[in-house]
């Protein structure tokens, strides 16, 4: 340790400090200073960036040391010039939408004011490269651009709430982002009991291996850790995972992993102590064994079996058939399409601590977490107690995408806290991250579709193989989700879909983001494509007749009876679309290098679970003492949701929404709302909101005996209903209390996957228009223009901000991602989309609305990915003549596929 | 626990490095994630630190008789500031294209150096410029030419107990210096492929000079004299038509994550002759 001398945030400040510790770890370990964000630990994503000298730097590549006689300015700056253009970024950010999650904001916020600090009116491209060292998964960048030039320019004042009755469709900022933004917020790293141990976990280095344990105790002591667990030590069944009759992966391994990356041992101990440690000092002999990688080995013949449960290796095949005669169709289309894994790439770590209750039996566990009640099943199961005397906390997420729907860390703490009877914490290092949890399955995809002489789509089959990995997760979701929209959102009479999920030895594929429709979609899409070539159809015009619309039939069964608004999606997009393929064609004339395109996809996505019932149930209470707190148990991951729920439940109950307090997601106070996944939060859960906020107006009414249509009104305990009525709160004899609760109505699909899976869709279309540098292979993408039908916008300003963040995704899907296990563990090697990477966005909004859902509203938080990833591979063909059979479209495949 | 020294003076620096073992720390930015890398899977590194970002004096671009002298200390964002001539309009280049602003303001010339990785984006910009590094010891200090400094894939020629103190460039009068990055994305990113060129005109315009580097295509970036010889004597405007694959022909590109070798051959070719017709005409 030494003493060292820094201005910090202004002051002067002398402490003790380990010189090699990153300076971020002792802003936060040391100082308390948690607003700084650790998502990497190694300069690729920009979370930790600081000023140093009025510079930004990335705290955790700066010694400690380094900090001596060093300026020193974070988010938590409060004064003097970096204080006062944080007031304006903080500002601008929230007006603009600029935070999500919220995880990469203090990041942000530091790069622009060192930016600010060096060039008061910045353009455009000053802006992306001031921030293009901060990464940013959630928000595409665009509404960041936005938010610091408008910052640039002054303090933006605070936005007005809107008055009772007006909060749905109010573009208000979302409420919880104040903390986001100064930095307060606390994720899952950012708070810990006084003296937690530290757990760190001992991972498998093979894909697939026996091994042995020797002596752990005597480990233990030589290591000086307070314990070394393994899975002799999970107290209940050391099984986890999705799906209630597939448990299949163990908390800690048993004699044998299936992936690099397994969990082997818990390791408990001092930080230090942990971080001194070397796995090779630990006494475990390993016996590497031949590993399936990719779903072509696991299926050949001779594959070993993986699992008892799946022979052949195939966990299950999900099915669909429709038609039993094709009709007669004038021209076929084929195609075949290959996707890898794609890492979630949150910017937060997985990270949180137990604490076990002194009884022996209880655990809270605070984590970042998409499905709070699912962990809480898990972890019971895990420990062997009764669900009940499990609570979680979920901390706030820094970004989830699915990736943050399975137990990562919560059964691991809880084993380890109830073992050594302390708190225990974690957190996840970014190649632990990357190495341990879900992807999105690599598929391996042959599909065909026929039309008739006019265009309109006769036939279609689907045939893919998804890589679920080493365990299930939800590999059974994926092949239940795919053969439903496989075929994409169009008529067609006669439909032969398989999709089967089969077990190998690489990572654990889970949820990302459209379960598998993104995958799907590639393939369909450059099928439409192809038919309106071999047509001589426009592609708009071939999917505009195609379109599945209202009083249509999907693939499996279901009639639309209303919110069917793809049409309206296309016709939405007409002028974009010619006056971007006059704008191609004109520019192409005289460009024989650098070739625009313009490519055109649709997508249609089921909002909520697949045939299963995924209720959502929400309690608002207005106190005696006039306090009116909506208790709701949805984890908001970024996407809006406590934003949301609260205007619909703010107009259902008729009080204005900056009357509302939040309990939020902890399944000690809330009911459950179901997890944050299958684009179902606005739809379920806002529903549910709907049906309390009218609850608790209805029994307002009946107390007062007031009309239907009569105002509220609530000052301090005194609410009064209609012009006449005034009920004192503080004379009940019990606080006013309501609950609602919505399940959606679907049915199960019987062995032709006919049925009503749904309840509701979201349908959206998307044009790209791309720069492709023949000589290189390289791809620049210029503009997207999106549509899209939510139904309602609640919030344009959260809608926008989902539709641009699942752009940027879909972006680094067909351009970029690709994890490949043991080689792309890090964010230096699998590359997301920068600031620089995005284009100009447009959005067009269709409101066609649900009215399942609240005020008409659906889901939106997974449709606008599905479609950008083809709209973009659609649009370099068109630039190219080139059509591609595998994402991501690195350089020298197109160069290749060029040749 | 492993130690962590910051001397204040190279002689103090000099003298630990003489002593033991100890890994040279700067900006930190190649060092601390290669550490993070390891940890991460069970095996923090234990080496003790020497860092010599205290030293004094060596955060300076000076010029000298003979050209410039760049401290070992001088970041990329303080290349920037040095109001360098045309002739380093290459190096600048990527200086500006290194990873993001905060590696750019923390990250060393030097230090890219010794890391010596093959996609070094210094590396080809000072083959170009004819760079020399000075090495300093305890026992007194050495000049070599950067090419044989470099010894191989992420190896050198620095001693264990030497501190690369300086990076010397060469005055070529006229010179105009460029550079051409190829990334998938747009920041942070490592190169595929790069060139990095320095170009001098004789009176008639055309050239009298040109040193021509690939990086990302061989374990070692290299110096292409063949083109070089080629281009003697040509005009700039006929310039880009020069390179040839023949002119790659002492590369090896290979297959990796990034791209595939062939890939990184026919992206070389057209990086350099993009960066020919990209350069300025006096
Ligand atoms: C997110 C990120 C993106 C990056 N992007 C790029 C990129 O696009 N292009 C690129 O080329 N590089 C990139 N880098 C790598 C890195 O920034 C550079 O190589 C940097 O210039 C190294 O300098 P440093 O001072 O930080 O070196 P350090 O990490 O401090 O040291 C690097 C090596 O040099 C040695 N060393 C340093 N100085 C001396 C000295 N004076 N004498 C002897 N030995 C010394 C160290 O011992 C170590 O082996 C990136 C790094 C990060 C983290
Ligand atoms: S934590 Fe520092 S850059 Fe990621
Ligand atoms: S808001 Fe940027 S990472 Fe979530």
């Amino acid at each position: 340790m030494m003493e060292i001398a820094c201005i910090l945030n202004g002051a002067p400040r002398r402490f003790r400090v380990d010189p090699m510790a990153p300076l971020s770890d002792t802003l936060r370990e040391g100082l308390g200073l948690t607003g700084t964000k650790e998502g990497c630990n190694a300069g690729d994503c920009g979370a930790c960036t600081v000023l140093i000298d009025g510079a930004q730097a990335c705290a955790c590549l700066v010694p400690s040391a380094q900090a001596a006689g060093a300026e020193i300015a974070t988010v938590e700056a409060r004064d003097g010039a970096v204080g006062a253009l944080l007031a304006r970024l903080r500002a601008a950010f929230l007006a603009h939408g600029a935070a999500q999650c919220g995880i990469c904001s203090p990041g942000m916020l530091m790069a622009a004011t060192d930016l600010l600090l060096r060039d008061p009116a910045p353009d455009r491209a000053a802006v992306q490269d001031a921030l293009g060292g901060v990464l940013c998964r959630c928000t595409g960048y665009v509404k960041i651009l936005d938010a610091v030039q408008a910052a640039s320019r002054g303090l933006l004042p605070a936005g007005e709430m809107p008055p009772a009755g007006a909060a749905v469709g109010a573009p208000i900022a979302r409420l919880d982002g104040a903390a986001k933004l100064d930095g307060t917020e606390r994720f899952g790293a950012d708070e810990a009991p006084e003296g937690a141990l530290w757990l760190r976990i001992m991972r498998s280095p093979h894909a697939h291996a026996r091994f042995t344990l020797g002596d752990l105790e005597a480990a233990r002591q030589r290591l000086g850790l307070a314990a070394i667990l393994s899975a002799a030590d999970v107290p209940g069944s050391n099984a986890f995972g999705i799906m209630p009759h597939l448990k299949d992966q163990p908390v800690l391994a048993e004699a044998h992993v299936r992936f690099r990356g397994e969990a082997v041992l818990a390791l408990v101990g001092s930080r230090a102590a942990l971080a001194a440690l070397r796995d090779a000092d630990l006494p475990v002999a390993w016996e590497p064994l031949p590993a399936l990688q990719g779903t072509a080995a696991a299926r050949a013949p001779d594959a070993p079996q993986l699992h008892p449960h799946a022979p052949g290796n195939l966990l299950i095949e999900g099915r669909l058939n429709r038609g039993t005669e094709a009709p007669p169709a004038a021209v076929t289309a084929e195609t075949h399409f290959r996707t890898g894994f794609v890492e979630h790439a949150y910017i937060e770590p997985e990270a949180g601590y137990a604490v076990p209750a002194p009884d022996g039996a209880g655990m809270e566990v605070f984590a970042c977490t998409q499905a709070p009640y699912m962990d809480r099943e898990e972890t019971a199961r895990v420990l062997g107690v009764a669900e009940e005397l499990v609570r979680i906390r979920p901390s706030a997420c820094g970004g989830g995408f699915g990736g943050k729907l399975d137990a990562s860390i919560q059964p691991l703490l809880a084993v380890a806290a109830r073992r050594l009877g302390r708190p225990v914490r974690i957190t996840y290092s970014r190649a632990e991250s990357m190495a341990s949890t879900t992807k999105r399955h690599p598929a391996a995809i042959t599909a065909r579709m026929a039309a008739d002489a006019e265009g309109h789509f006769t036939s279609y089959a689907f045939e893919a193989d998804f890589n679920t990995g080493a365990y299930a997760s939800w590999g059974t979701t994926v092949a239940n989700r795919v053969p439903v929209h496989a075929g994409g959102p169009y008529r067609i009479p006669h439909l032969r879909n398989r999709a089967r999920a089969i077990y190998t030895n690489d990572t654990p594929a889970g949820a990302f983001r459209g379960f598998g429709v993104p995958q799907a979609a590639l393939a369909t899409e450059s099928l439409v494509d192809d038919l309106a070539a071999k047509l001589g159809l426009d592609r708009w015009e071939i999917r505009r007749r195609n379109a599945i619309g209202r009083g249509d039939t999907t693939h499996s069964g279901q009639v639309l009876h209303a919110s069917a608004g793809l049409p309206a999606c296309l016709d939405a997009l007409k002028p974009d679309w010619e006056a971007m393929l006059a704008e191609v064609a004109a520019h192409n004339a005289d460009a024989p290098r650098l070739r625009l395109g313009a490519g055109i996809a649709c997508m249609w996505y089921g909002c909520g679970n697949t045939s299963m019932s995924n209720p959502s149930r929400m309690k608002l209470v207005l106190g005696r003492d006039g306090r009116l707190t909506l208790f709701n148990g949805a984890v908001d991951i970024g996407q809006g949701s406590t934003t949301v729920l609260a205007q619909i439940c703010a107009d259902a109950l008729g009080l204005p929404l900056d009357q509302f307090r939040f309990v939020l997601g902890d399944t000690a106070l809330t009911h459950d709302a179901g997890k944050t996944s299958a684009s179902r939060q606005t739809f379920v859960s806002g529903r549910a909101a709907m049906e309390t906020g009218l609850a608790l107006r209805r029994r307002i009414l009946a107390l007062a005996n007031a009309g239907e249509d009569a105002a509220l009104a609530l000052e301090g305990t005194r609410l009064s209903v209609g012009a006449a009525r005034v009920i004192d709160l503080a004379t009940l004899d019990a606080d006013l209390e309501a609950e609602g609760r919505y399940d959606p109505p679907t049915t199960a699909l019987d062995e032709n996957g006919q049925g009503t899976p749904y309840a509701t869709y979201g349908f959206a279309a998307q044009i790209a228009l791309v720069a492709v540098d023949r000589a290189l292979g390289t791809v620049k993408v210029r503009r997207i223009v999106a549509a899209q039908d939510v139904g309602r916008a609640v919030n344009p300003t959260l809608v926008l901000g989902q539709i641009h963040g699942g752009i940027a995704q879909g972006l680094g899907l067909a351009l970029m991602e690709e994890f490949l296990p043991g080689r792309t563990e890090n964010l230096h090697d699998y590359l997301i989309p920068t600031a620089g990477d995005v284009p100009e966005i447009v959005v067009r909004l269709v409101e066609d609305p649900e009215p399942e859902g609240p005020y008409g509203a659906k889901g939106v938080g997974e449709p606008a990915l599905v479609p950008t990833a083809p709209a973009i591979l659609s649009a370099i063909r068109h630039a190219t003549g080139v059509t591609l059979h595998e994402v991501p479209v690195l350089p020298h495949r197109l160069w290749e596929a060029l040749r | 626990m492993s130690a962590y020294h910051r001397p204040a003076s190279l002689d103090q620096a000099l003298a630990i490095r003489a002593g033991a073992d100890v890994a040279v720390l700067a900006g930190g930015t190649d060092i601390i994630p290669a550490r993070t890398a390891r940890a991460a899977w069970g095996d923090p590194p234990r080496q003790d630190v020497l860092d010599i970002s205290a030293i004094p004096g060596l955060n300076r671009v000076e010029t000298t008789e003979t050209g410039w002298r760049i401290g070992c200390l001088v970041t990329w964002s303080g290349l920037l500031r040095a109001g360098l001539p045309p002739l380093f309009d290459g190096l600048c280049q990527a200086a500006r294209e290194v990873g993001g602003a905060q590696v750019q303001n923390r990250g060393t010339l030097a230090g890219n150096l010794v890391t010596a990785s093959p996609a070094g984006d210094g590396i080809p910009n000072l083959l170009a410029l004819a760079a020399k590094v000075e090495l300093a010891s305890a026992e007194g200090r050495r000049i070599l030419p950067l090419a044989h400094f470099l010894t191989g894939y992420r190896a050198t020629a620095l001693r264990r107990d030497e501190l690369l103190v300086a990076v010397q460039v060469p005055r070529l009068d006229g010179a105009q210096g460029g550079f051409r990055k190829l990334g998938a994305r747009r920041y942070l990113v490592i190169s595929i492929a790069m060139a990095a060129g320095v170009v001098a005109l004789d009176g008639q315009g055309r050239i009298r000079t040109a040193r021509l580097a690939l990086g990302a295509c061989s374990a070692v970036a290299q110096r292409l004299p063949a083109l070089e010889a080629a281009l003697r004597g040509v005009t700039l405007a006929e310039a880009a038509q020069v390179p040839q694959a023949a002119h790659l022909d002492g590369l090896a590109p290979i297959d990796d994550i990034r791209a595939s070798a062939a890939y990184r051959r026919d992206a070389a070719l057209v990086l350099l002759r993009d960066l020919l017709a990209g350069m300025p005409t006096p």
